[in-house]
């Protein structure tokens, strides 16, 4: 037998041996040692990590049922990293109130993380479908894990039955793209594609499932409340490795089988784009309780991420994992402040923060950090992110799109500024008193604070991430799909061309194309 | 390391040495050693930039450097100067070793203060010394944004309000400038982010309609492009002295360079044929910025409309297209960046005396304080273009260069703006009169005390900078047109 595609597939090798180890430890390991669990936990993880940051070249496995690209080991990296720093700010949380549930924990945690590995490996609908279940189902435990709180439970529910609704819906449209090319082969499917309406309902209802994830406009009803009442340790998880997973199979399944179908799905993107990002942007302004605001502040960095999807070229890949990346950091910093501060001071208001900078310098300082780089204030990596996934999209041509995105950048500018704001100007008499976080959140802070600041200016991060995504690109034999070529030479509209040429610039004598024309 | 480099290191450094300061002694030291080095290092470039020249490398950019970034899109670190950005960073260097000082004193938190200007002094001379697009975005960005926190802690009257607008209105600017350069960008046919290679290619026109506006806009929104301006007087009357120094002074000039360096150098066709716009919108600057500083009773307020007036006028001479009124655009900025920062200097220092700032309750304080008072009258008479200080020779040149058009559009506009002279003198005397000769309005103000040295010399040295700019300005006026000569050729060349 050969063994080389179990070799492949060492990421999630290596993850279901953790998975696997912590449980049999919890389980059986004496209860002395279980006092060690955590630490192990951690170190183990970290090995897992180191694993999944050697290099792969693209390759398909099981008749193309699996498949990696080094993009794709790298949002895998990136996911296990953000779960790792997770689990960093969740330690002390785990000990103070679910001691005996630690195990849990974990277990459902990396069961998670396993199915978003399925998700952005999958080479075939059923496999994806598997990623995804696997990738929800779980969550809803952890949303839930405060049984006693009656939000936490709320808030699984709701998880669970939107959930329910978007796998059904998207396993619906498999169904219709089933019947409408008889084959559920990622690399089979394209060239059945020809864009009927059967082909593109299905598509569009498959999508519903990521944009679930990814909690896009219209499909974000659930996004608000579930982050304010799931642990905020699990939030954070919900808000950045279940989008990472979500964004990277949108744009893998979008390019490579429905690459053909741009025409069809990039208005659709396109709508949703602008609706996320306004409609995010102007509840978030409102918002009193920090959870909240960061779930809305989610659902606008999930419309940007997508801009990436939209320009569907080696950038936009680049651009979406390195978005990522730095979201990864400004966003668990702001979720971790956000956890030890409601530990402190028992409640998520954003109230609560006024004049946190009296008392507790470190804290504010970062979450300051954090605000400016989900802002995309130079010099935090968050404005060389967003500069760049802008900067993919209008090399495509997207003008319009663009202008609206930047403009609701001053919008989320403006409720960033709020937090900084309450933190440094808002007077306060009585400011939550100075304390001490633990060393396991204090590693993780530290983590995130030289992320936000360090991988932007730093230019190897993007540089190394965008040899990555154009490899794999080239590899799959995705920089120029065959049915896309067929659709533009059937139909060269500019805009709308599939531009993956390397740096090649968009046609300098077009003029300012946008799909809704 | 390259030479330009310097003027980000030092700041950077000036940062890492706050950042482990202990006491307010410690910090100020590192601020003003910081602050004197920069000045230092912007003299010698002074020097070595006319060495260059003399002995006869015309070179359009010197000193330069370049520095791959980000290879995907020709992004890199590549710095240069021209006489113009050499001028600019010897204004930004006097204005923050006089702003330095200016906040000896300032309370609370000196440390972050002295951080978030080091940061904010960092982001502008980044700014001057960048030839890369993206670079200097990232840096006009980087100083902006101190801003906020700046007005919002250390302000005084509604800081939180002004601190929000302004940000909001200049980063709104900048997000229109992000998608301009990237629309210059490729629409150059994306070979380079250098503004130098860019310029060797030509933009498709339709591309420049475009792009031309957001840049400009996103540029002017700094430099008070009516109706953009208003962030201003709110943003200076509530910011701390200091800070408007340097936010009138220096800030508000990378507008103006923006404007010329960036929209008008690479987008030359469109430059010529959107032009009338902009200029009947700075020309309402101009004049309006004036007629509402007569109204003020404020005197920051009456500065930052001033302030809208004078940077309205750089605006104004820049589209204006000659190498005369170019010239005194640029002269006007140096001129305006001294003499307003000066200004609000000044009233930083009276306020913090009489504890008002309102013109109706001060009166005599030329008796009371002659060294302040004189300082506000040669302030005031280079604000309104006395011969012999700065400001006659850039409204000179201004004006002169704008009435060579020969159209009837261009002389109308430069007529009407000319009237801002008479205003200008009407709000200055007015001010001059009431304050400094009038009658004691509060007889606690007779036991006032005149300035100490750390706020002397702030003033004697802005007030030298002034006289020598103007009594001598022909150096500068060299080094100007020089700069100018590649900008202006792209400019008629268009026009044809």
């Amino acid at each position: 037998m050969d063994f080389s595609g179990f070799l492949m597939m060492r990421d999630e090798i290596s993850l279901v041996a953790l998975i696997l180890i912590l449980l049999l430890y919890d389980l059986f390991a004496p209860a002395k040692a279980r006092k060690v669990f955590q630490p192990l936990a951690c170190l183990l993880f970290v090995v897992q990590i180191v694993i999944t940051l050697l290099p792969v070249s693209s390759l398909e496995a099981f008749g193309g049922m699996y498949q990696t690209t080094p993009a794709a080991s790298l949002a895998k990296t990136l996911m296990s990293a953000g779960t790792l720093l997770v689990f960093l700010f969740s330690k002390k949380w785990i000990e103070e109130k679910h001691e005996i549930a630690q195990g849990e924990f974990y277990f459902l945690t990396l069961c998670t993380l396993l199915g978003m590995y399925f998700m952005v490996s999958a080479g075939h609908f059923l496999m994806f479908f598997i990623g995804i279940e696997l990738a929800s189902i779980p969550l809803s435990c952890l949303v839930s894990f405060s049984k006693k709180d009656g939000l936490s439970a709320e808030a699984g529910a709701k998880f669970i039955l939107n959930a329910a609704f978007a796998s059904g819906i998207s396993l619906f449209g498999i169904s219709l793209l089933y019947g409408g090319t008889g084959t559920l082969y990622f690399s089979d499917m394209p060239v059945a594609l020809q864009g009927t309406p059967l082909q593109i309902a299905g598509m569009i209802l498959f999508a519903t499932g990521l944009f679930f994830k990814m909690s896009l406009i219209p499909y974000h009803s659930w996004t608000a409340d579930v982050y304010q009442g799931a642990p905020t340790q699990v939030s954070a998880y919900l808000s950045v490795v279940s989008k990472t997973a979500a964004a990277v199979a949108l744009f893998t399944i979008f390019i490579k089988v429905f690459g053909g179908m741009a025409a069809s799905w990039r208005p659709v993107l396109y709508i949703i784009i602008i609706l996320s990002i306004t409609i995010a942007n102007l509840f978030a302004i409102k918002q009193k309780n920090i959870k909240r605001f960061l779930a809305y502040s989610s659902i606008s960095q999930a419309g940007y991420i997508v801009l990436g999807v939209v320009a569907a070229s080696p950038q936009g890949l680049t651009g979406i994992l390195y978005y990522m990346m730095v979201y990864m950091f400004a966003n668990l910093a702001a979720f971790g402040v956000a956890s030890l501060v409601e530990r402190q001071c028992g409640n998520a208001e954003i109230a609560s923060y006024n004049g946190l900078y009296k008392t507790n310098p470190w804290l504010s300082v970062l979450m300051m950090f954090a605000m400016f780089s989900l802002a995309g204030i130079p010099p935090f990596a968050g404005f060389f992110s967003k500069f760049f996934i802008f900067a993919s999209a209008v090399q495509q041509g997207y003008y319009i799109l663009v202008l609206i995105a930047l403009l609701n950048t001053i919008i989320s500018l403006f409720y960033y500024l709020l937090i900084v704001k309450a933190m440094f100007i808002n007077p306060n008499e009585s400011p939550l008193p100075r304390f001490r976080s633990d060393s396991y959140s204090r590693i993780a802070m530290v983590l995130c604070f030289f992320g936000i600041v360090l991988s932007g200016i730093v230019s190897f991060f993007y540089n190394k991430t965008n040899d990555m995504a154009t490899e794999s690109m080239e590899m799959c034999g995705l920089s120029r799909p065959k049915a896309v070529e067929e659709t533009l030479d059937a139909n060269p509209v500019p805009g709308q061309t599939l531009n993956t040429q390397g740096s090649t610039a968009m046609n300098a004598t077009a003029s300012w194309p946008s799909v809704l024309e | 390391m390259n030479l330009l480099s310097i003027f980000v290191v030092i700041p950077v450094l000036m940062l890492a040495g706050l950042f482990l300061s202990r006491t307010r002694q410690q910090a100020r030291v590192i601020s003003a050693t910081g602050a004197s080095l920069l000045l230092v290092a912007a003299v010698v470039l002074g020097v070595l930039f006319a060495a260059e020249r003399h002995a006869g490398n015309t070179a359009e950019m010197l000193f330069t450097a370049s520095a791959q970034w980000f290879p995907a899109w020709n992004i890199g670190y590549s710095v240069g100067v021209d006489g113009i950005s050499v001028l600019m960073i010897l204004l930004s260097a006097i204005i923050v070793f006089t702003g330095i000082f200016t906040s000896w004193n300032i309370d609370p938190l000196p440390k972050e203060y002295f951080m978030w200007f080091c940061l904010l002094s960092t982001g502008v001379f980044g700014f001057f010394i960048s030839l890369d697009l993206f670079t200097m975005f990232m840096f006009y960005e980087v100083a902006l944004i101190p801003m906020y926190l700046l007005i919002g802690v250390w302000g005084s009257g509604k800081k939180e309000y002004a601190a929000m607008k302004l940000t909001l209105m200049l980063m709104a600017g900048s997000a229109l400038l992000m998608l301009g350069i990237l629309g210059i960008y490729f629409g150059s046919g994306a070979t380079s982010m250098n503004i130098m290679e860019i310029a060797q290619s030509s933009i498709p026109m339709a591309l420049q309609k475009f792009f031309f506006p957001l840049t400009f806009i996103g540029f002017g929104v700094l430099g008070a492009l009516f109706p953009f301006h208003t962030w201003s007087p709110d943003g200076h009357a509530s910011a701390p002295t200091a800070v408007s120094m340097l936010h009138a002074g220096v800030l508000m000039k990378l507008g103006g360079y923006g404007c010329f360096r960036v929209a008008m150098f690479l987008m030359p066709e469109a430059a010529n044929e959107l032009a009338w716009i902009f200029l009947i919108l700075t020309g309402i600057s101009v004049v309006y910025g004036a007629f509402s500083a007569c109204v003020q009773k404020d005197l920051k307020y009456i500065n930052a409309y001033s302030s809208v007036s004078h940077c309205g006028l750089v605006l104004f001479a820049l589209l204006m297209m000659n190498t005369t009124a170019m010239t005194g655009a640029i002269m006007q900025m140096l001129s305006h960046g001294l003499m307003t920062a000066l200004f609000f200097a000044l009233i930083g220092m009276i306020y913090g005396r009489t504890h008002t700032r309102d013109i109706r309750e001060m009166g005599g304080l030329m008796k009371i304080m002659p060294f302040l008072g004189v300082a506000y009258v040669i302030a005031g008479l280079a604000s309104l273009g006395l011969p012999g200080l700065s400001g006659f020779v850039a409204e000179m040149n201004v004006f002169v260069g704008s009435f060579q058009h020969s159209d009837t559009f261009h002389r109308v506009l430069t007529l009407i703006a000319v009237t801002s002279i008479v205003i200008t003198a009407v709000y200055i005397l007015r001010v001059i009169g009431k304050i400094l000769y009038g009658p004691v309005q509060n007889q606690a103000h007779l036991k006032l005390t005149d300035a100490v040295w750390f706020e002397r010399l702030p003033v004697v040295v802005l007030i030298i900078a002034i006289a020598s700019i103007g009594l001598y300005p022909g150096w500068i006026a060299e080094w100007i047109h020089q700069a100018l000569a590649p900008i202006v050729e792209s400019l008629t060349v268009a026009a044809l």
